[in-house]
This record gives structure tokens, C-alpha cells and sequence, in this order.
């Protein structure tokens, strides 16, 4: 299995700096179909480099689709075709041996370009400073088991708690909304007790923050379901759009 | 001679956190904030820190390399975090998770340290839990715990196979409630170069922004490092790309002391490697060995064959049959090595014949299908991913690779370096596993040093030791920060007309420490690694190609710096093995041996921490701390 190869022709977008004009360059590259994506963009560097070049700038860490480091948008999608999967567990078996492939940084004016496919999304992290947290401080708590929980109840605040901050749903979204990072925080706090004394506070404060980042407001389209690695559903905006609306009438 | 003091409290073991509890001076509340403290690295034990310094009002400013503080590689961690809470009753307690742990270190960790870390895992999930972190539940709304390597007890607590996600997610948000709360300034995207020493004390650190380029000074009363694990020495490794031994290293130089630098976790859950353009291997959780079966062929013949042509009698179940009580539970070390010896007996399986198999036939038709989707299901998938393969279908191909490291900066019992105001926590500091970790222990200890122990220990060491407030234009700075850039400006001056690309030196040193200080070890083999990683020192030196400049986002000038650190640490791991004439834990000397193949511990001479101190001029200097077992008795570790 390790004679097969595979050609790809390659359209990057590359940038050197926030405020220096992007162009998109060619590039052809052998690659082998067990490849994950990210290690075919590590062979073209090779190359690049060997030549005198400047290599391809992206972020990557984990390689194991966990910790949201990466992220670009492949043939128009962001972490390409492939259904619930980052760009660094893609494969290259998932394309064709002579295909073009198109790859893009995150696109949204909350993400600004650092170099390359590299973005600051440095905006997620002030959303969740905001008051995505529950605000107890270290030292003697209750027993664990002191709050029952059931075990529905904590699998759907698991299923919003599983969202990566990759940033896909902003880069997918026509509107370049973060409602649904910012609505999987919401949820996943507003369903266990342990948040629920500042759940009004929460999420006024969030939905703030994420307008005064630049984001666009939800439209219902979707495309931030679609394009996220970890499945996070729709669901979350709703809940998010209904929490916001209870914390205006009870005021808390 | 140099001592080393490892300030452990008097009396009985279960006393003695709390005796030094008492103890501690305290820094008022006016004075807190007067105070600046450093903390680098924002995974478990950094955020965690962080976010409680801050709460007790200090000032902290916190460092993390990647563009977030949650991004920080405490994330992939998947099965779980232990801790002695008996819930399940089956008869877990305080003394049984300390015996476990000292048991599975080998006997080769400090008993005190070790007792405080079983002491607080208790309050780790209360914490987590009022934080909102989703763990596992049963129907009744209790929380769910299931088991790990080397413990005959369920003790541990879980969130799917995302344990770590969620658990630094609790701590990430701590942190940026903080952030919020002014207490915490948040550096992201800045890689730590260097530590400033000012009259023997740490007051600072140079750091180098990886966006601009630019090296920043940073001041402060005292600096916590938290910087995590070196297994990237390694190349391939489960850790993430950015993982490094930077930080510690350089500290090392300034005269923080290197401990245990040869214990190295080889995890044997692993996604086998498939092809040599790879970057990093994959783990699939430890949990995984709670239901999946793990077997060879017994007949060479047979490992071409697809695994559901070989009947049940010709299939080896080796750990079971070697280890009936523990069975595919045995601690990580064991379970790796043995993966080891029936592959080098040619009964390996898969393409390359480095691989066994991962069984849930068993736990499918037992359990079902949808009972083992809902244990395991990410791991299922992510394993699909990666290999194409359907696990529910077929058995999983697994074998060891580079996880964790259990040396790293040697700090006393109040988690302190040699060098005065230099905490280390975490994956970075030696202190808490021994020679061998066991599974969900690392999430354990960096949590309980972070949330649990630094907060304290650093508030006692400023109550004590009046630091005079320095600007960042002192001369021990200006010094330092010349010295990063020097260092900075040699390596792309080599770099500008070298041949070798980073990733091509790079590799050759993993193969090397792969092969030579990987999962056995001989005498020959390290002498042979020490000169080849001298010769591989050189060619960096001399021939190592590196694009672009320094005043800009370089990555490879990033990777290139801490590779350049790398070869040295290799060296100094070699060495250590080397020196180490004994087998314990992670560190397998093929000459000492039992009949069976077990590892052969000499306690006799080697019951000791090996520190190592670095000198200008020659060869580093090996300080010793005697370990002392009062409570436990030292025996040779059995999981027959």
C-alpha cells in the first residue's frame, strides 16, 4: 500500500501579512492517498523549502481533530467535503488522483488574516471571557454526587460542550455568524445546575460580545451544521435565541 | 557535594499536607496585589494555576504558544482522570490510589508527594463538577466511573473519550473569567526563549511573539512553569506538533536541575505509523483495553491472514495469558513491551508487522453493539478516520508509541526548582509518577497542582522572600534578552546557506532515540545514541536550512529553535539511561532482566531521583535524592 501515489494540483491562498494583498498561487505535489491533509501541505513545504521558498503558513497542533487549531477552507467548504471531520483528520484518499484543490483561509472580518491560511480568532475567547463560564472559585465545594444529573441531561450539555472553537461555523456562514460557537456555550451551561444562577447574566453578556466582535447575526441558513467538525447541532441557536429572550423578561 | 533539600513535612504521611498547610506563611489580600506572577503554558496545570492566582488576587500574566489558552495539548487527552472517591464501593480509598500510583511508578517516586496527590483527587471532581464540566453519568444522575492500568478498582471519572477536552475547558474558563476580572493578562501566541535569573531568583522571562517576531521582556515576583511534556524529542510522538522542551531546557541552563530525564512513557494504545511522510501518531484511549482483547496470531503463518479467518485456538490472548489477574489491564509499560516482544517474534500483524490486535468481537456480541458505541464511539470513528477501517467490523491494529515523559525539572515538595521563584507543575516538573504513569493519572496531576498545590506554595514562597521590584531594564534582562537574540541570529545565519531541511534532522533524531533510548535499552545502544546525536548536533550546526527571517510569523524558525534544544535533551536522556544501571518502569534494560522478562530493579543502588545539573564547561553534574520508603515496602511489582 505504500508504492501508491497520487497527483494533486494545488490553488493556495497566499498572504504575507493582515494588510499586504492576497493572491492565489499553483502548486503541483505526489502525494500518497493515506496522507491526512495536513501532512500533504507538510510535503509540499518540504519541497518548497528545498527550492528556496517560503512555505504554505497554517496552524495545526493535536492532528487528532480534538483541539481546533486548524482550519481552512477546502474546494469552497471549510475543513473540506467531509462530513464531522477537521481538515487534519481529512485524508487524501477522500479526493481524486489529477484533482484541483482550492485551499483558503477562514474568511470573516471577526478572523482577520495573520499570513497565509493562519487567522486570529482571538474574538472566541473574549465571547467566552464575557461569561462563558460558571463563576465559582477554587477551594471546598460540595460532594459530586451532592447534584444529581441525569444522565440525558448530561449528554446533551456533553453534545454542546463537544464544540472545538475550530471557528468553521463563522468561516461557513454567508453571514460570518458565530451564533453557533456562542449558542453550544450557552446551552451546555444553561442545562447543568451548576450555571443556572447567572444563566441570564450569561448570555446577555455573550451575545453582546459577539455582535461588538463583528460577527453577523444568524439567519437560520445552516451552513454552520454543515460545516462543523463536531456535528454541534442547530438546536444550540435556538436554545441560545430562547435563553436570550427568558433573560429580557425575568431579568436575571 | 551539591544536596538537594526536598523539604518534605515531618510526621505521618497522611499528615503531611495538611501540617504544611498550616505551616505557610500568607501574603495579605493589599499585598496580592501587589504582586506579579508568571505563569507559562495554559493546559491543565497552567490554566488552572493561573485562573487560581488570580482569584486569590494576584496579578498573573499567562503565556501559552498556540492562538488560544484552550488549545493547550491537555485536550487530546481522552479516558479519564482518577480519583479516590469510592463511589463505586469497591473498596477504593486515599491509601490504595497512593499505593497504586507508587506501585505503578516503579517505586521510584517521592511517597510524600505521591500521598498529597491521591489526598486532593477527591476535591478535583467536586471542583470540575461545580464548574459545569460534563462528565459521565449513570441513569440515576450519580457520576459513572470505569477502570484503567494497574488498578483493580473503578476509579475513574470520564467524559466520552474527551475527558481532557472538557476538563481543560472548566479550566480555560476559569481562566478567561479572570481575563474578564483583570486579575489575568493573557499572551497568546508567544513561545517562552528564556527565563531571567536576578540575584539567584527567577524574575522574568524573555518570550518571542510569533506573530511579529518580536522578543518581549516580561517581568515578575515569581514564574510558574507549566510547559508540559518532552516527548516531541521523539518526532513521532502522540503529543501535538507545538508540544516542546524549550522552556524547561532553558531554564535548565539557567540552573534548574533535570530530573529522571530517561523516564519516558511508551503508551500501547496506538494507531500504528503507516508511511514516513507522518507527523505524529495517534492514541486511542487506554479505556479501550476495559473491553477490547488483545492477541497475535500464536503461528507466524497466519499474520497475513484477515484476523476472522484465524479460529479462536490459534489466536494468542498474551496478556491474558501472562498476567491472569491484571489481564489487558496490566500498567502501560508492560503492555507495551510485551506488544514489543511478540512483534520482534514475527507475529506482529498489518503492513509493516508492528501492530496487534485490538478485539471487541467479544464486547459486541456481550454487550451489544450499541452499549460499546456508547462507551467508545468517538474512538470507533476517530480510528476510521485515520485508517479507513471499520473497528465494529474488524479488530483494531494498535501499537506502542512516545506518550508521555515522567522526568522533567526536578522541584521539592512545594513543587519548587533549584532555582529560587521557579515553580513547575504539571508534565514539566518530575515529581508525582516515577519511572511509569499510570493512565488517568496525568490529568490527576496537573489539576492538583494547578488548582491544589502552587497556589499555596507560591504565596508562602513570596511571603518569605521580600523580592525588591525591578524594572525590565535591569542588566540581568538586558543580558538575557542579547543572549536569546544572539542565539536566535546564529542558528539563521546557519540557516540561510544550510542544506538539510528542520524535518529532515528532526526525523534522523527520532529514529535515533526511537531505536536506542525507545522502549528497550542496552548499554552499547546508548553509547552508540550519545555520538550520533553529537554528529546530528553538528549537522543542525552547520547545515540546517531555514526559511524566511526572524522578525516575522516563522514557523519553522519555531520548529527549528526547539529542535535545536531537542538534540541537547536527547543527549542528556541518553546519558541518564546510560548511567541508570537497572531496569524500572518505563526505562527496560535489556542486561537487567528476569528469566520471564520482566523488568529487574536494583534498589540496592538506583533508589534514587538522578538530577542533573548543567555546567558551562563539560559534562553535566548527577545529583542524587535518596528516595525514602517508610510506608510502603519495596517489591518487586507483580501483575501475574
Amino acid at each position: 500500500m505504500h508504492d501508491e501515489t497520487m497527483n494533486v494540483h494545488l490553488k493556495v491562498w497566499r498572504q504575507a501579512g493582515p494588510e499586504t494583498e492576497g493572491r492565489f498561487e499553483s502548486y503541483t505535489a505526489e502525494v500518497n492517498p493515506h496522507m491526512s491533509f495536513l501532512e500533504m501541505l507538510d510535503v509540499v513545504n518540504e519541497d518548497l523549502i528545498k527550492k528556496g521558498e517560503m512555505p504554505i503558513e497554517f496552524d495545526s497542533d493535536c492532528r487528532e481533530g480534538i483541539c481546533g487549531t486548524c482550519g481552512c477552507v477546502v474546494n469552497g467548504q471549510a475543513h473540506g467535503l467531509e462530513r464531522g471531520t477537521t481538515v487534519c483528520q481529512l485524508h487524501m484518499r477522500s479526493f481524486r488522483d489529477g484533482e484541483t484543490i482550492v485551499i483558503e483561509p477562514w474568511r470573516a472580518e471577526a478572523f482577520p488574516v495573520i499570513r497565509d491560511l493562519v487567522v486570529d480568532r482571538g474574538a472566541f475567547d473574549r465571547i467566552i471571557a464575557a461569561g462563558g463560564y460558571v463563576s465559582v472559585n477554587t477551594g471546598p465545594k460540595p460532594d459530586a454526587n451532592a447534584v444529581k444529573i441525569g444522565k440525558d441531561l448530561s449528554d446533551r450539555a456533553f453534545d454542546a460542550a463537544a464544540c472545538i472553537g475550530c471557528g468553521a461555523c463563522v468561516a461557513a456562514c454567508p453571514n460570518a455568524s458565530a451564533s453557533l460557537f456562542t449558542g453550544a456555550k450557552v446551552t451546555q451551561l444553561a442545562l447543568m445546575p451548576q450555571g443556572a444562577p447567572e444563566r441570564g447574566r450569561r448570555v446577555r453578556a455573550m451575545v453582546d460580545q459577539m455582535d461588538a466582535e463583528g460577527f453577523g447575526n444568524c439567519s437560520n441558513i445552516g451552513e454552520c451544521e454543515a460545516a462543523c467538525p463536531k456535528e454541534i447541532s442547530l438546536d444550540n441557536i435556538a436554545t441560545m435565541k430562547r435563553e436570550y429572550l427568558r433573560a429580557m423578561f425575568t431579568d436575571h | 557535594m551539591t544536596t538537594l533539600d526536598s523539604r518534605v513535612p515531618e510526621g505521618p504521611l497522611a499528615e503531611k499536607w495538611s501540617k504544611r498547610l498550616h505551616d505557610m506563611k500568607l501574603v495579605a489580600p493589599n499585598n496580592k496585589r501587589k504582586q506579579k506572577i508568571i505563569v507559562v503554558g495554559t493546559g491543565l496545570a497552567g490554566a488552572s494555576a493561573a485562573a487560581s492566582l488570580g482569584e486569590l488576587g494576584y496579578h498573573v500574566d499567562a503565556f501559552c504558544i498556540t492562538d488560544s489558552p484552550r488549545r493547550a495539548h491537555s485536550i487530546a487527552a481522552q479516558g479519564g482522570i482518577n480519583a479516590a472517591k469510592n463511589y463505586p464501593n469497591d473498596g477504593d480509598s486515599v491509601w490504595r490510589l497512593f499505593y497504586d500510583t507508587i506501585k505503578g511508578g516503579d517505586f521510584r517516586s517521592r511517597e510524600a508527594n505521591v500521598h498529597r496527590l491521591a489526598e486532593v483527587s477527591t476535591a478535583i471532581i467536586d471542583q470540575a463538577v461545580a464548574q459545569g464540566v460534563p462528565f459521565a453519568r449513570e441513569y440515576g444522575g450519580e457520576l459513572a466511573n470505569r477502570s484503567f492500568g494497574g488498578a483493580q478498582v473503578s476509579r475513574t471519572f470520564y467524559a466520552r473519550g474527551q475527558t481532557g477536552q472538557q476538563l481543560l475547558l472548566g479550566a480555560y474558563q476559569a481562566l478567561m473569567r479572570q481575563v474578564d476580572n483583570k486579575t489575568v493578562t493573557m499572551y497568546p501566541r508567544r513561545e517562552m526563549l528564556d527565563l531571567v535569573v536576578v540575584d539567584g531568583k527567577a524574575r522574568g522571562i524573555i518570550t518571542r511573539n510569533l506573530v511579529t517576531g518580536e522578543l518581549e521582556r516580561h517581568q515578575a515576583d515569581a514564574v510558574v512553569l507549566c510547559t508540559g511534556g518532552y516527548g516531541r524529542v521523539y518526532f513521532l510522538s502522540t503529543n501535538a506538533f507545538n508540544s516542546n522542551g524549550t522552556a524547561a531546557w532553558r531554564c535548565y541552563k539557567r540552573g534548574a536541575h533535570f530530573a529522571n530525564p530517561c523516564y519516558v512513557q511508551i503508551h500501547p494504545t496506538c494507531i500504528p505509523q503507516s508511511g514516513d511522510y507522518q507527523s505524529k501518531l495517534t492514541l486511542m484511549s487506554e479505556s479501550l483495553r476495559n473491553d477490547g482483547r488483545v492477541w497475535v496470531p500464536k503461528d507466524k503463518a497466519d499474520v497475513k491472514k484477515p484476523a476472522h479467518e484465524i479460529p479462536e485456538e490459534k489466536r494468542d490472548y498474551y496478556l491474558e495469558r501472562k498476567y491472569p489477574s491484571f489481564g489487558n489491564l496490566v500498567p502501560r509499560d508492560v503492555a507495551s513491551r510485551n506488544a514489543k516482544y511478540v512483534c520482534d517474534e514475527g507475529r506482529g500483524v498489518g503492513a509493516t508487522g508492528r501492530a496487534v490486535y485490538l478485539d471487541f468481537r467479544d464486547a459486541i456480541k456481550n454487550q451489544g453493539r450499541d452499549t460499546i458505541a456508547d462507551k467508545y464511539g468517538n474512538l470507533f470513528h476517530m480510528y476510521e478516520k485515520i485508517t479507513g477501517e471499520n473497528p465494529y467490523e474488524v479488530p483494531m491494529r494498535i501499537y506502542p508509541a512516545v506518550h508521555y515523559t515522567m522526568g522533567g525539572l526536578w522541584v521539592d515538595y512545594e513543587l519548587m526548582s533549584t532555582i529560587p521563584g521557579l515553580f513547575v507543575a504539571g508534565e514539566a516538573n518530575f515529581s508525582d509518577h516515577g519511572a511509569n504513569r499510570l493512565g488517568a493519572s496525568a490529568l490527576m496531576q496537573g489539576l492538583a497542582d494547578g488548582y491544589f498545590v502552587v497556589p499555596f506554595s507560591v504565596g508562602n514562597y513570596l511571603a518569605q522572600n521580600k523580592v525588591e521590584a525591578i524594572s525590565t531594564d535591569h542588566a540581568d534582562f538586558k543580558r538575557t534578552e542579547d543572549e536569546v537574540t544572539a542565539h536566535l541570529q546564529k542558528m539563521l545565519d546557519v540557516g540561510a546557506k544550510g542544506n538539510r531541511t528542520v524535518i529532515e534532522i528532526y526525523r534522523d533524531l527520532g529514529e535515533i532515540m526511537y531505536d536506542q533510548v525507545g522502549m528497550s535499552r542496552t548499554p552499547e545502544g546508548l553509547k552508540e545514541a550519545i555520538t550520533k546525536i553529537k554528529k546530528l548536533q553538528n549537522d543542525f550546526w552547520t547545515d540546517v536550512k531555514i526559511p524566511g527571517g526572524g522578525d516575522e510569523f516563522n514557523k519553522m524558525l519555531e520548529v527549528a529553535g526547539r529542535l535545536a534544544d531537542f538534540l541537547e535533551l536527547a543527549e542528556l536522556m541518553a546519558r541518564d539511561a546510560l548511567h541508570r544501571d537497572e531496569s524500572c518502569g518505563g526505562h527496560f534494560r535489556e542486561d537487567h532482566q528476569t528469566p520471564e522478562g520482566e523488568a529487574r530493579r536494583d534498589d540496592e543502588n538506583f533508589c534514587y531521583v538522578a538530577a542533573w545539573a548543567f555546567k558551562e564547561a563539560g559534562e553535566p553534574e548527577l545529583i542524587k535524592e535518596p528516595l525514602e520508603f517508610e510506608n510502603v515496602e519495596l517489591s518487586t511489582r507483580s501483575y501475574k
